[in-house]
């Protein structure tokens, strides 16, 4: 037997420290979006763009947005993004992009694009990993410009700082400015940085963005020059608050008590209600917050889902609104027939959120084939993922057939439809850390189907009325191919000339209307069964007249038997 | 056939009167339905009602129809101006083109084109004859008569084992000698021939005459002039089913589709010989009947609810049909023996004078 080499406990603590987040990050990132090389470009610029917007918005400033990427090596790209947001002051600009989970996004409830701190910190760490460089971000908040090289200390999950220069500023610019390399793959399509920037131009009409591909320049213009309405910060609601948070909020609170922690770190609670709570998890009021143990932690939690208490306010939202839903669509899509329904905001597990669908139809939509669906998560473009997404299931489970589409079982509807499901919260159900699917809460799933409804209901109008035009169109054509034969044969009875009988016919045409309504009327009469002169009978066998005994089978088998 | 030529001028006018107007071009067809048809008793025939229907050009149900028209009732015209005679065939073969720019044509079938010249005949009151369109030859006929059609003289019992095919149009020939006592109408070539091998129509003085089914117009036409020329009663034999019933109904009354015409071609004092459901008993028959089938049953119905069939002796007639469910073919009456027909059951029949009215 071979000698068996054993570890101490010793030995093994040797070989045990902490994980960075950024070392954790390192070993997985698909789990933000790079796992393989086409998405990490998306996912880059998703990182980058969507954290210009949110400045912007917030700094309440209309958002010029320049986009660049240029392909440097095989499979080697430069990237880069520049706004015109507020800037961020010098001393912050090496944490805010050099350290993951720094930003102020992940402390609050508060609807925005990103959340979790570690968008633009991860693109960068992305970039170290695969190309070996640091980033540059220049930075100014209208003083002085700081440009920067920057990269992550993966093991400390620290920012390093490979220089730092400060320079003047004449024309006060604003805004920030970051530029990097990594490895890529660069397509078009349905799931590309071109469509990503395309569906985020839906969304955001009131920005400007430039960009220059490898393929060439887009445009994507500003259409709204008013800035969204600011979403308002919210203390959560202890309807949707997880035990681990709760726990983490309990050890961190300056609140002297358990009645007070309750009171002023959740929204809708009163002094009432948090007694009630209290007494209900068997915990005196005047008990420290942080004293709390492991059991009465998980009653309190069980005791806050149990009392009565107020929805959370749900004007904390700052959705897109119907109008602009209609101007985004209309500004990247060319359509005959554009519509927008906005919901109420409403609530699931203690977080409001808010619903709005766009639906385009006709125009220079293609017009075979499945519907196209944007779907957004805070404004923000939601390209992967679709079949496991709370708005396609909601999208598939209406009845598009009773709005005069196309579907086929269980499916989107067919033809030139384009959908956009705008789902607005302060806290996203997204499916995983990619952040590409929201999950189907039944709350959400029936909000979303509602919308759909709502919209598919005008749509309907839309499409009867350009039917029924269709179908006096036909009408005309039928008339307008029999009208020289007609002419024809008038004028062979008549002696008339033909062309002066045609010219009588198509007048008829242009200028009586009246008459072209009758035919209308007179054509539903008929498909409800009046018939023509002369076709039956009424008799379950037609007379057979000489001449066309063919038609009928009975005699021709008399004929037969005949013939024997 | 000034007048003819006159009236379809007349209603070309009427058309292009109404585009002028601004109005919605619309031609008035008389209904050629059932609920259009009157029995006269007087007469013993149908006769069409005044109900009729606009057929106007702007309607879509309409516009093709109302085409159609107006271009047959140009063909006619033309057939008229120039002289010529010609086939219902040939007319739907010189009307059939395709739009431009389409898969559609003017006229898809014969049976498309058919009806559209009756609606002409029934809405201008011109006979088809008198439009110069002519149907194909049908029905055949023997005896001891000589006739002149178009300067030929043609006698009608040297004519072989074939006999004289009727034409469509009848109306220019001349009877020169009738030798006959009565005129006896038979559904059926293949009982027309036995009877004609037979020799029956010399044994018996009569004229012998096949329809070959549903009678056509040239036919009914014959048989009315030489019934009403030459006083001869007329006998009708049919298998006994709804649809024989009704060959022979059409002979004597007139037809529900053209009754307009009925004064032309019916012949109120056609009676039925045979074949009917007594004799099936009598000559027992019942080994050679067969089985009435739904559409029998119905039809027969029908044809019991017409004011025409409402004689005692027709409603037990088709009461025994519908009851025993069954029907018998002329041919039943060779399962007595090829010669039962000639030698027992029409002598028998003509002897007893057993006839339906």
């Amino acid at each position: 037997m071979a000698e068996q080499r054993v570890l101490t406990a010793e030995e093994m603590a040797k070989t045990m420290r902490e994980v960075s987040v950024a070392e954790f990050f390192e070993k997985n990132r698909h789990l933000l979006g790079y796992e393989n090389t086409t998405k990490a470009l998306i996912t880059i610029i998703k990182e980058l763009v969507d954290n210009s917007l949110d400045a912007c918005d917030e700094a309440g400033i209309l958002p010029d947005i320049k986009v660049q990427i240029k392909e440097v090596g095989p499979d080697r790209f430069r990237i880069s993004n520049e706004d015109n947001g507020p800037g961020v002051v010098a001393e912050k600009v090496p944490f805010a992009f050099g350290s993951l989970l720094y930003g102020s996004k992940f402390h609050r409830l508060r609807q925005s694009r990103g959340t979790q701190g570690i968008g633009v910190s991860g693109a960068i760490l992305y970039s170290q990993l695969t190309a070996g460089k640091h980033a540059k971000v220049s930075a100014s908040t209208g003083k002085a410009l700081h440009d920067f090289e920057i990269g992550i200390d993966v093991a400390k999950n620290q920012p390093h700082v490979f220089s730092h220069k400060e320079q003047k500023n004449p024309d006060n610019w604003h805004g920030i400015r970051i530029e990097m390399e990594a490895e890529g793959r660069y397509i078009e399509g349905k799931q590309s940085v071109a469509e990503y920037l395309k569906q985020t131009a839906i969304a955001n009409p009131h920005a400007k963005i430039v960009y220059d591909g490898p393929n060439g320049k887009i445009n994507f213009d500003r259409v709204l020059k008013e800035v969204p309405k600011q979403p308002k910060e919210i203390r959560p609601h202890p309807y949707g608050i997880e035990l681990g948070i709760l726990r983490r909020m309990l050890a961190g609170t300056k609140a002297r008590n358990v009645v007070g922690f309750l009171t002023s770190e959740f929204s809708r609670v009163g002094k009432g209600s948090a007694e009630q709570i209290c007494k209900l998890a068997k915990i005196e009021f005047s008990r420290k917050a942080q004293s709390l143990t492991h059991e009465e932690s998980e009653r309190l939690h069980k005791a806050m889902q149990m009392v009565k208490l107020i929805a959370p306010p749900t004007d904390v939202l700052s959705p897109m609104g119907e109008h602009v839903i209609t101007e985004g669509l209309k500004k990247e899509l060319k359509a005959d027939f554009y519509v927008a329904i906005s919901r109420s905001p409403t609530v699931y597990r203690g977080y409001p959120f808010q619903v709005e669908v766009g639906i385009a139809y006709g125009g220079e939509l293609q017009q075979e084939g499945t519907a196209q669906l944007f779907r957004f998560g805070n404004k923000v473009p939601l390209l992967y993922h679709q079949s496991d997404c709370a708005t396609a299931s909601a999208a598939t489970e209406v009845n598009w057939r009773s709005y005069g589409l196309s579907q086929s079982g269980g499916g989107l509807p067919q033809g030139p439809v384009a959908i956009l499901i705008h789902f607005a919260s302060v806290w996203v159900p997204f499916t995983s850390e990619g952040k590409q699917a929201i999950a189907e809460y039944p709350e959400i799933v029936k909000e979303i189907k509602l919308a759909l409804q709502d919209a598919g209901r005008k749509l309907s109008h839309f499409v009867n009325q350009r039917r029924r035009a269709q179908a006096q169109a036909m009408r005309r054509q039928i008339f307008e191919r029999y009208m020289p034969v007609v002419a024809e044969s008038l004028s062979k009875l008549t002696k008339r000339d033909e062309k002066t009988i045609l010219k009588k016919f198509e007048d008829v045409i242009k200028k009586r209307a009246a008459i072209m309504a009758e035919a209308e009327k007179s054509e539903e009469e008929n498909k409800e069964g009046k018939e023509d002169v002369g076709e039956v009978i009424g008799e379950s066998m037609v007379e057979v007249e000489e001449g066309n005994e063919e038609k009928n089978e009975k005699d021709k088998e008399k004929k037969k038997g005949e013939e024997e | 056939m000034k007048e003819s030529i006159k009236k379809l001028e007349q209603l070309g006018e009427k058309v292009l009167k109404d585009v002028e107007k601004g109005e919605n071009p619309n031609l008035d067809i008389p209904l050629r339905t059932l609920s259009n048809v009157k029995y006269d008793k007087k007469t013993g025939m149908l006769t069409i009602g005044d109900k009729s229907a606009k057929r106007y050009f702007f309607n879509v149900a309409h516009a093709k129809k109302f085409m159609q028209t107006m271009m047959v009732a140009a063909f006619t015209k033309e057939l008229l101006e120039e002289g010529i005679h010609t086939s219902l065939r040939d007319a739907f073969y010189a009307l059939k083109r395709t739009f431009p720019n389409s898969n559609e044509n003017t006229f898809d079938e014969q049976s498309e084109s058919d009806p559209i010249i009756v609606d002409i005949e029934v809405a201008l009151d011109i006979l088809r004859e008198q439009l110069h369109l002519s149907a194909d030859v049908r029905g055949r006929v023997v005896g001891d008569v000589v006739i002149e059609d178009r300067g030929d003289s043609v006698d009608w019992s040297k004519l072989g084992s074939g006999g004289w095919s009727m034409p469509s149009n009848v109306e220019e020939i001349k009877f020169k000698k009738v030798k006959a006592d009565f005129i006896l109408v038979i559904e059926k070539n293949a009982a027309f021939e036995r009877l004609h091998e037979d020799k029956f129509w010399q044994k018996h003085k009569c004229i012998l005459l096949t329809t070959q089914g549903q009678a056509a117009r040239g036919v009914r036409r014959v048989i009315q002039r030489l019934s009403s020329e030459f006083k001869l009663p007329v006998y009708v034999l049919t298998d006994i089913d709804s649809y024989g019933l009704y060959i022979y109904s059409v002979i004597k009354r007139g037809s529900i589709s053209l009754s307009h015409v009925s004064d032309r071609l019916g012949t109120p004092n056609a009676k039925f010989l045979g074949l009917t459901m007594d004799d099936i008993e009598k000559y027992g028959l019942q080994k050679f009947t067969i089985k009435a089938e739904d559409t029998d049953i119905k039809r027969a119905q029908e044809l019991m609810n017409y004011e025409w069939f409402k004689s005692p002796d027709w409603q037990r007639q088709l009461k025994m049909l519908m009851q025993k469910k069954i029907k018998a073919e002329l041919e039943a009456l060779s399962g007595r023996g090829l010669k039962f027909m000639t030698e027992t059951y029409l002598p028998e029949k003509l002897k007893k004078k057993e006839f339906l009215d």
